[in-house]
């Protein structure tokens, strides 16, 4: 009896009643993706090669590589290409190291635990275009908190969000604050998977907590600050709403702020070039994709630990 | 001992110090919200407003429709919820439970899509939702979100835990795979549907990007770009607009201080924000 329901279930033959009830399952879930992922990625690929597009008779001339050769001469492109790294390998370094020291901290037996969680991952779930907004308060010229406590250290007033120069440091400060509660909770997870048994061992061997840390901790966190670190670059390669509610809608004060994202904006939006945007778009996928491949490298790597 | 002492108010300080930090910024929100335009604007800030005042969430709310803005979100957020729910929860159940011809080269194809950047789709997907005639209407905010790979490869995950024993058991008794999912699975993955559930509700509340591209006019804007087209439309008031800030975070505050543990354990369990 066993035998014959185990065989029943688990080895279906394929008739129409097998079938069609996965499909139906699947089937609410497959037509999103397929019209709002696989369609238009497809889509967007081909646009990019598509040369003389004309967007009100959705008619191109001939395939051809014309759309990246203009990007690549545009200034903007290799401006945002530029920012976008600058961003990504000042935002994600600086993040992760503070959030190593927090997670540390948080994971020691501590008092008021839920208070100090609630304080360091609250920015998470608030709205960057609220919260940008905030910041822009903050790093107003004249009335700015930000500027007032310099004034307090003899530090000079610094023009952020209009002085050119100082646009990239202002992004970037609010760029690591916003990030910072994310990585703390994936470090602090990884923290918390260690074996207590190896603290006990190396304490009772008299080892100073300094050099706890570096031997123990450190090595056996890797994995997760390989991770943390590769999904961060991810997530700031795509830098783009933040740069609104700072500049107003603008790439920088004095346009000179160009991120990826913000570049095919540009030129899908308020260009209405299809073309070069949907060049600029899969330059983003390319960029992301071998950015994953590193992360499923690093991944499959660690995990045999 | 001595030292040991140290080192726990060393801990409690630095600790303290990255709290405040990591506050401030909703601190002095709220703060500078509460004050007169004359009080914000004067140097030295004042920590605490002297005279405490409402007058700046009223003209908020009466210079834009910002109770229109919250009613949108909220519409949008439910659908975005509820439909994505039920995508994900039949398409969790059919690839943890069900059997079929190519289950597994189908889902870690789906896998491999999450990697497409959804900036990279907004091209394409503004056509589909322009060719449908929704551009400027709630469903173009709902629509385009209703199947997330992310969540059901969390979902199914979940599923996957539940003992086949008590599937086995089920079909004996003569469920029907419909009835099973629903009078059994989906109340022992109540915790995990719900972490998933609040993700989806988060990201929708906060989401700008596309609320921007497809809505033109003033009636169909959802809080965080209401709130962005408020400071053209008000001018640069900072009191008004920490106001205007407060009344598009207060709620997801609210929910966090709640539900807290469920949203940070499903951040750490899922990795990507999706």
């Amino acid at each position: 009896m066993k035998k014959f329901i185990k065989r029943d279930i688990d080895k279906p033959k394929l008739t129409i009643r097998t079938f069609l009830e996965p499909l139906l399952f699947l089937a609410p879930f497959l037509i999103g993706i397929i019209i709002f992922t696989v369609y238009p990625f497809i889509n967007v690929l081909l646009i990019s090669f598509q040369e003389g597009y004309n967007f009100l008779s959705q008619q191109f001339l001939s395939y051809g590589l014309e759309n990246y050769r203009m990007i690549f001469q545009d200034e903007n492109f290799i401006n945002s290409l530029k920012n976008t790294g600058i961003y990504m390998f000042t935002v994600v370094p600086i993040s992760t190291a503070l959030a190593i020291i927090i997670a540390v901290l948080l994971n020691q037996k501590i008092k008021f635990n839920g208070v100090f969680q609630t304080a360091y991952f609250l920015p998470m779930v608030t709205s960057v275009t609220a919260v940008g907004l905030v910041w822009k308060w903050m790093y107003n010229f004249d009335y700015g908190i930000i500027n007032y406590l310099l004034t307090l250290f003899n530090v000079d007033a610094i023009n952020w969000l209009n002085d050119p120069k100082y646009n990239m440091p202002a992004l970037i400060i609010y760029g690591i604050w916003s990030i910072l509660p994310f990585t703390i909770i994936l470090l602090l997870s990884g923290l918390q998977n260690i074996n207590e048994q190896y603290y006990v061992a190396a304490r009772a061997d008299g080892a100073k907590p300094f050099r706890i840390f570096r031997r123990i901790t450190v090595p056996l966190l890797a994995p997760t600050i390989g991770l943390v670190l590769i999904i961060n670059i991810i997530n700031t390669s795509k830098v783009f709403d933040e740069l609104f509610p700072l500049f107003n809608g603008r790439p920088g004060s004095a346009y000179s702020l160009y991120t990826v994202v913000y570049y095919l904006y540009d030129m899908f939006y308020v260009k209405w070039e299809l073309g070069p945007a949907a060049a600029s778009a899969t330059i983003l996928f390319i960029l992301v994709f071998i950015l994953t491949m590193i992360q499923l490298f690093i991944q499959r790597k660690w995990s045999n630990y | 001992m001595k030292q040991l002492q140290f080192g726990k108010i060393l801990i409690y300080l630095l600790l303290i110090v990255g709290a405040i930090t990591m506050v401030f910024p909703f601190f002095w929100m709220f703060i500078s919200s509460l004050k007169t335009a004359a009080e914000v604007n004067t140097t030295p800030p004042t920590l605490w407003p002297s005279i405490l005042t409402f007058d700046n969430f009223i003209y908020a709310f009466e210079t834009a429709p910002f109770a229109r803005y919250f009613l949108n979100s909220v519409i949008v957020a439910f659908f975005n919820v509820v439909l994505t729910g039920i995508t994900t929860i039949l398409a969790a159940f059919a690839f943890s439970r069900l059997k079929f011809p190519g289950k597994e080269v189908l889902f870690s194809l789906l896998l491999s899509l999450m990697m497409i950047p959804f900036e990279m789709l907004i091209i394409t997907n503004y056509t589909t939702i322009a060719d449908l005639g929704l551009i400027d209407t709630l469903s173009a905010m709902i629509i385009p979100f209703t199947s997330s790979i992310f969540y059901t490869y969390i979902l199914r995950n979940f599923f996957q835990s539940i003992p086949d024993s008590l599937y086995h058991s089920a079909r004996i008794d003569g469920a029907s795979n419909w009835k099973y999912l629903w009078k059994i699975m989906v109340p022992i993955a109540k915790p995990a549907i719900i972490t998933i559930l609040l993700l989806n509700a988060i990201s929708s509340w906060n989401a700008f990007m596309w609320p921007m591209l497809v809505t033109n006019t003033t009636n169909n804007r959802t809080l965080p770009f209401g709130l962005y087209a408020f400071i053209s439309e008000s001018g640069v008031r900072y009191e008004v607009l920490m106001a205007a800030s407060t009344i598009v975070i207060l709620p997801m505050v609210i929910l966090f201080l709640f539900m807290r543990k469920s949203i940070v354990s499903s951040v750490a369990q899922g990795g990507t924000k999706g």
